[in-house]
């Protein structure tokens, strides 16, 4: 009917994810102009070495996270815990490193451990009707609590030869860990986009009862996207721990919740939930990793990082923000997205 | 309508749209100074967008408004409140976590030296109430009171305030018979003082038991108005209802494709919700329409909820295929092969965020479960087929349903469950909100899913197309079926009669 | 019955209770100096907490204490070593702590952003600002600020005292009481918490509030992070990491339900103080490790989480019962 017409030129929308990319891009671009050896990468024993690398290097356990909370966002939930559950996930690790399990065992048992975080935070949610701010605020303040449990007495350290090659080795010239990364990427895209789980959270995310009256089973959704983020959690955890070799219970995963947030809400999602965009949380994780590596190379301190990192998430927010994009639409005489008939 | 004195309020040639329906054309009212003017009509009538326009919620795109003889522009609630509109709406607009006299005080409460005292303004409140025989303890929570209670409260509040026009939307929804007579001795005495009120209600005995005169909307238009005693019961549900052309029935099946023979696929027997619904009783084959009818809140969309399982039935017992079954969730119903189409389709129905096609294929896929994914190029497959047959007007299918007009996202639901292929449908209030040509779509879709041996559950406010399309048709009033009309005793006049006669 | 009172008599049993326990085991735990000191120990705390309760009152969160109180106290610091009087320094920054509050107030209702996310960016920004100006711990040497650390006015009983800090924040207390329960401000910060939008219907004036909310509390933080600079004799840009989850718990543990509305600035302090005797019984006791603290807090925000929602259920069923 009018819908057709009141369309101005039908313009085919681009992929989401082209605003990242032009972020990234200038973002790099940037780093280029002021360090020109920036894009060189070398081979050194064996092993790539170039500040490229080094950020996707770093920005391997906020990847991990980060895609985990993109599922969790798509829901329409936030989880404030994830650092908490990195401390535990590696006093887990550790306490078993000492009891000379078998490492697979404790990938296993970490990565359970995780699993159960989650399902604690997705039942306050889902089953208690909790806010999702608030329910995972819990386990955010207890969290460190008993990963200093766990680890008893000072920081414990470790030798393992397995997990320092998961998290600091290489293979094929091409770190460990970044590998991880790509199969975690392919499993949860496998998860989202082969089954009908994705389909299924942003159908919830979206709108909860008009879900729940086409079927979707809403309760069983919300909880597996939080067990989700706390497998995640743990296999970031499993990462930092290994790479540092030792389990402090304090710092570990500081404040990887923010970046993570940061970086789901930098590839274009909503924090109103409804879609999930993994490949441009990835976007989002290479921007800010870029950022801090930028600020490092320009010579300012690093502690300009986490201000430009509040400047960076306030723009972003500001111009996602629908009462400042329909102002500035109404102030360019512009239609808008809304069609009316 | 021979009323010498000057009216109070009168609005004229209303107008107003919301991207994709138009919500009010042409609308006028009258108010006269110290009535109680009933405004009725059925859900989407129009009756609460044109009170908005009146108490400063919305600004009508054309029109008149006109108080004491004044023409007036009213720009915000605040601005209809300067001017002595007040309004107080179902969903009690007030802070339930605040107590009694917080509420009733909010932003004129006493103070002494600049400071607030609650002790005077405790006793204030206290005044206020007892104005309206109500002597409660104004210090406890708002929200721990009965609705009966807070919307006196309300009431109150609005009374503190110079008034002229008091407006009570759905004041009685909630309230047991007590408390509406309470009300309605508050509303006498309010009218005393020349106060004029503005009733919105459903209920059609408490209009025959307050009101001075009746206005009635029916999609967006002006129907009628008149005194109490010049519109009789039969005459007001027929204005609400049905169209004023009478016999009027289209081409209706013919009785010998009315199955009455065989296992019924849905059989239910005194079912009901306590609080809900009290009891509904029918038979529904394959290949057979039953109608739904009756006014807003009789129990239409109640019945058509716990068959689904969207609310689950504690009384009585439903059988499918003979098999006595408890409905818990829709999944399950879902399972049995039903289909639901809400009344509230932005609430209850579209995912507003996601696309034509995924909307499409939700309820199928939830069906197979999550793990049988429908592939990429069935889903395709569905999706377009699904826009072709239901002629759902979209650039493609990726296109976002919340971009859709009325008619399309209803279609959208439709083309749903027909994914589905469901045996039973269930459409609550199908038409509504959609414009003529879609209107007829979906009437002649009824039609044909049932002449392919689909069985479907249609509940309307709209009798015409009850008629039209129905084999069976169930009369509900007060939360129950009243009467059940088969075959060719189907028509409007018939219905009105079960509905009115109470 | 009040539903409504029922958190805060929880909030109060469990602080008598603790206070008992550690009676009950220790001998010198119920004396004034440790009451004394259990007052001067979290008054900065306290402080923060209480300008966070209007926040979360009003249904908001800020998450920038933390680094505010940092932010105070390595610019006081710095202040304070270029010959500034302490007071002057104190001064300027409440002005900046109004200002900035007042600016994340408008943000946040202006653009409707969620009100974790605005106060994280100036959570970020505070703290990395504070880290910018100085990377070390910077001494605060003054004799106002000795003046400070060591003025004291004994109990009539006992040989604890009450101290600057603590009078600092029983000061902060009164001011709270007094604008929650006996202004118009107040009362609207308590409206639009309930339900902003009846709250708006009503005339209060959202807009207004929720910018008020925001600059009290940027006020509040700095005093909070004045105390504690003066506490510490120090700024240090790493000071006070998580203090907001600390103020956030000392609120929902005094009893103001997380979803606003509902809630006393009496109960914040009794919050603030039943995480501070957690503490104290743990170094009474000795031999339990410091992890007890947080395991505890944790468990307890969960129960009066959970404690809040069904309160809420009963006091909202009444009026749901009937439309059903």
């Amino acid at each position: 009917m009018t819908e057709l017409k009141a369309k101005p030129e039908a313009k085919r929308s681009l992929p989401t994810i082209v605003w990242p990319l032009l972020a990234l891009a200038v973002m790099l671009v940037i780093d280029g102009i002021i360090n020109p050896s920036f894009f060189s990468i070398r081979l050194v024993e064996g092993r790539l070495y170039g500040s490229l690398i080094d950020i996707l290097y770093r920005g391997t356990p906020i990847a991990l996270i980060a895609m985990g909370m993109a599922i969790v966002i798509g829901s329409r939930g936030i989880d404030l815990s994830v650092g908490s559950v990195v401390a535990i996930s590696g006093a887990v690790m550790a306490h078993y490193i000492h009891a000379d399990w078998n490492p697979w065992l404790i990938v296993l048992v970490t990565l359970g451990m995780g699993a159960f975080c989650g399902l604690w935070n997705g039942a306050l949610v889902s089953l208690l009707g909790i806010q999702p701010i608030i329910a995972t605020l819990i386990l955010m303040v207890a969290g460190r609590g008993f990963a200093l449990m766990i680890n008893g007495p000072g920081i414990p350290t470790f030798r393992s030869e397995f997990f320092e090659s998961l998290s600091t080795g290489q293979f094929l010239t091409i770190p460990t860990r970044l590998y991880l990364v790509v199969l975690v990427f392919v499993i949860l895209w496998a998860l989202l986009r082969k089954t009908a789980f994705g389909l299924f959270v942003e159908a919830v995310g979206s709108n909860a009862s008009a879900s729940r009256l086409a079927g979707v089973g809403t309760r069983v959704i919300t909880i597996a996207a939080y067990a989700i983020i706390g497998v995640c959690s743990a296999t970031a955890g499993i990462i930092i721990t290994g790479d540092v070799r030792a389990s402090d219970a304090v710092t570990s995963g500081l404040y990887t919740e923010l970046d993570a947030i940061l970086a789901v809400v930098l590839g274009g999602a909503s924090l109103n939930g409804g879609r999930i965009y993994l490949a441009n949380t990835l976007v989002g994780v290479l921007i800010i990793q870029s950022l801090t590596t930028s600020i490092l190379m320009s010579g300012l301190p690093p502690e300009y990082n986490l201000v430009v990192k509040a400047i960076v998430i306030l723009v972003v927010l500001l111009v996602q923000a629908p009462k400042l994009r329909s102002s500035i639409a109404v102030l360019f005489g512009s239609r808008g997205g809304k069609v009316k008939s | 309508m021979t009323q010498e004195i000057e009216p109070r309020v009168t609005m004229r040639g209303i107008c107003k749209a919301f991207p994709g329906v138009k919500a009010l054309e042409d609308v006028e009212f009258t108010l006269h100074p110290g009535e109680v003017h009933a405004l009725l009509g059925e859900n989407g009538a129009g009756k609460s967008t044109l009170v908005k326009v009146m108490t400063g919620v919305y600004q009508c795109d054309a029109g008149t408004v006109t108080l004491d003889g004044k023409e007036v522009h009213i720009s915000s609630p605040a601005a209809a409140q300067d001017l002595g509109i007040n309004t107080v709406y179902q969903e009690v607009n007030l802070v339930p976590t605040l107590s009694v006299a917080e509420n009733l005080m909010i932003e004129r409460q006493s103070s002494v030296f600049g400071f607030i005292s609650w002790k005077k303004t405790r006793e204030r409140a206290r005044a206020s109430l007892a104005r309206l025989g109500l002597d409660i303890d104004v210090g406890r929570s708002l929200g721990s009171y009965s609705l009966a209670v807070q919307q006196l409260v309300a009431i109150a509040r609005a009374l503190d305030r110079e008034t002229k026009v008091l407006v009570l939307d759905e004041p009685t929804a909630s309230l047991d018979a007590h408390e509406v007579e309470t009300l309605f001795g508050v509303l006498r005495d309010i009218k005393a003082r020349g106060i004029s009120i503005v009733f919105i209600t459903h209920f059609i005995d408490q209009v025959y038991a307050i009101s001075d005169r009746i206005t009635v909307l029916r999609n967006g238009r002006f129907v009628g108005t008149g005194p109490v005693a010049e519109v009789p019961r039969m005459r007001l549900v027929t204005m609400m209802l049905g169209r004023q052309v009478e016999g009027h029935t289209g081409d209706r099946p013919s009785p010998d494709t009315i199955k009455m023979e065989g296992e019924a696929l849905v059989s239910a027997k005194a079912l009901g919700k306590s609080r809900y619904l009290k009891s509904v009783d029918f038979d529904l084959r394959a290949g057979e329409v039953v109608g739904l009818a009756g006014l807003l809140g009789s129990g239409r969309t109640e019945t058509a909820k716990l068959i689904f399982g969207a609310e689950r039935a504690d009384l009585g017992e439903i059988r499918i295929d003979g098999q006595p079954v408890s409905l818990r969730t829709p999944k399950q119903a879902i399972n049995l092969g039903f289909g639901f189409c809400p009344e509230d389709r932005k609430h209850d129905g579209l995912i507003l965020d996601l696309t034509v096609r995924e909307n499409i294929v939700l309820a199928l896929q939830s069906k197979q479960g999550i793990f049988r994914r429908v592939g990429e190029a069935e889903q395709n497959r569905l999706a377009d087929e699904m826009i072709k047959a239901l002629g759902i007007a979209t650039p493609d299918a990726e296109k976002r349903v919340g971009q859709l007009s009325g008619g399309n996202q209803q279609k959208v639901i439709l083309a749903r469950w027909l994914v589905a292929k469901p045996r039973l449908l269930i459409l609550d209030e199908p038409t509504r909100g959609i414009d003529i040509g879609a209107h007829a779509e979906i009437v002649a879709l009824i039609r044909k899913l049932c002449a392919e041996g689909l069985a479907l559950l249609v509940a309307s406010s709209e009798l015409e197309e009850i008629v039209a399309f129905s084999h069976r048709v169930l009369v509900m009033r007060d939360r129950e079926k009243v009467k059940e009309i088969v075959g060719q005793d189907i028509t409007q006049a018939a219905i009105v009669e079960a509905i009115a006669n109470s | 019955m009040r539903e409504r009172r029922l958190p805060i008599l929880a909030t109060i049993v469990v602080f008598l209770l603790l206070y008992a326990i550690g009676g009950f085991y220790f001998n010198n735990f119920l004396t004034t100096r440790v009451f004394g000191n259990l007052l001067t120990d979290n008054a900065f705390v306290i402080i923060a907490a209480i300008g966070m309760t209007f926040v979360i009152l009003s249904g908001g969160i800020d998450l920038s204490v933390g680094s505010m109180i940092a932010f105070v106290g390595i610019v006081m610091a710095v202040l304070v070593r270029d010959g500034w009087h302490p007071l002057t320094a104190a001064l300027v920054l409440i002005v900046f702590g109004f200002l900035l509050g007042a600016l994340m107030g408008y943000i946040i209702d202006a653009f409707e952003i969620q009100p974790f996310i605005v106060t994280l960016t100036s959570m970020f920004m505070l703290r990395g600002l504070s880290a910018v100006i100085s990377q070390d711990s910077v001494p605060i040497n003054h004799p106002f600020a000795e003046a400070f650390g060591s003025f004291r006015i004994p109990f009539p009983i006992g040989k604890g005292w009450l101290s600057a800090e603590a009078l600092v924040m029983i000061a902060c207390l009164i001011v709270a009481l007094i604008i929650a329960h006996r202004t118009r401000f107040g009362a609207n910060v308590y409206a639009i918490g309930g339900d902003a939008q009846s709250a708006l219907l009503l005339g209060v004036p959202v807009r207004k509030t929720v910018v008020g909310v925001y600059a009290l509390n940027g006020v509040f933080a700095v005093v909070a992070g004045i105390v504690y600079a003066l506490y510490t004799s120090s700024g240090y840009p790493l000071a006070a990491v998580g203090v907001e989850l600390d103020a956030i718990a000392a609120v929902v543990i005094g009893g103001t339900l997380l979803t606003g509305g509902v809630g006393l600035v009496i109960g914040t302090v009794f919050g603030g103080l039943i995480q501070g005797l957690i503490q104290t019984l743990i170094i009474f006791d000795g031999t339990l490790d410091s992890w007890w603290i947080r395991i505890v807090i944790g468990g307890l925000l969960f129960v009066f989480i959970v404690l809040q929602k069904g309160i809420m259920r009963s006091v909202t069923a009444l009026g749901s019962q009937g439309a059903a």
